[in-house]
């Protein structure tokens, strides 16, 4: 189980990573954000964003043309 | 090998460790929305990344600090023309190609709303909210006829060519939009 939820669901380029970024923020190293996206781009923002940022993508799976990605703070 | 080589090497190991922020500056010369938004997302995402961004207002760019209620602005004719035609703050900028009178706009602004993509406006409100420095150019302000009362509050000082080629110096992006 996550720390923090993102339901960035719904929304649009680019504010599934801002909201991320945002939820992240406050966080220790070693915990984690799931994050929950219906918009196509962040398939490819998501895991690009967190790699650049020192950040680990723990997990990433579909359900339901819903994108799921689970990050551990750097 | 030396104390001052150690403390050198220390400096140095610290610098790996914790290194500054990276600078993204962006150059927003244009009114219309199809450049406001793009500066906009930029911005933010920049700021997502971590980056101290800074956003530097001119020419046209400054339509979108504007105030919705800033009305005529200035002392000379000329620049109370200006302030006739252009009415400035997010919800009145144009479109490049395609304003077609405001139609191109609002069918524009309407497809976004139905694809939750955020507003000019609510970027602009975030961006500040996610401490993105945005600046106003001084020169462009008084060639407008523009005073800090008639732009948004929140504004970095209002500033020049200097400081922003100072600021592109030492940035890893610079965009001029």
């Amino acid at each position: 189980m996550a720390d923090v939820t993102v339901d960035a669901r719904g929304l649009q380029c680019p504010m599934p990573v801002i909201k991320t970024s945002q939820a992240i923020k406050p966080l220790s190293s070693g915990q984690t954000v799931e994050v929950i996206a219906s918009d196509r781009g962040a398939l490819s923002d998501i895991p690009a964003w967190a790699g650049d940022m020192g950040h680990t993508l723990k997990e990433q799976f579909e359900e339901n043309d819903e994108f799921h990605f689970v990050v551990e703070k750097g | 090998m030396t104390a001052q080589d150690t403390d050198s090497e220390a400096a140095a190991a610290e610098e790996t460790e914790t290194p500054a922020a990276d600078k993204m500056v962006i150059i927003a010369a244009s009114g219309d929305l199809d450049k406001a938004w793009p500066v906009m997302l930029l911005a933010t995402t920049g700021a997502a990344y971590g980056m101290d961004v800074t956003v530097f207002f001119t020419f046209w760019g400054l339509e979108i600090l504007k105030r919705p209620d800033s009305g005529i602005t200035g002392d000379d004719w000329r620049q109370k023309m200006l302030g006739v035609f252009r009415k400035g703050s997010p919800d009145k900028l144009g479109l490049s190609t395609m304003n077609f009178a405001g139609m191109g706009p609002w069918m524009m602004k309407g497809l976004a709303t139905d694809n939750n993509v955020a507003s000019v406006g609510e970027l602009l409100e975030l961006a500040q909210d996610m401490g993105v420095e945005l600046w106003p150019c001084q020169m462009t302000m008084d060639l407008m006829g523009l005073s800090n009362d008639d732009l948004i509050a929140g504004l970095g000082k209002p500033a020049g060519a200097g400081s922003a080629i100072s600021l592109m110096k030492d940035a890893s992006i610079s965009l001029f939009i």
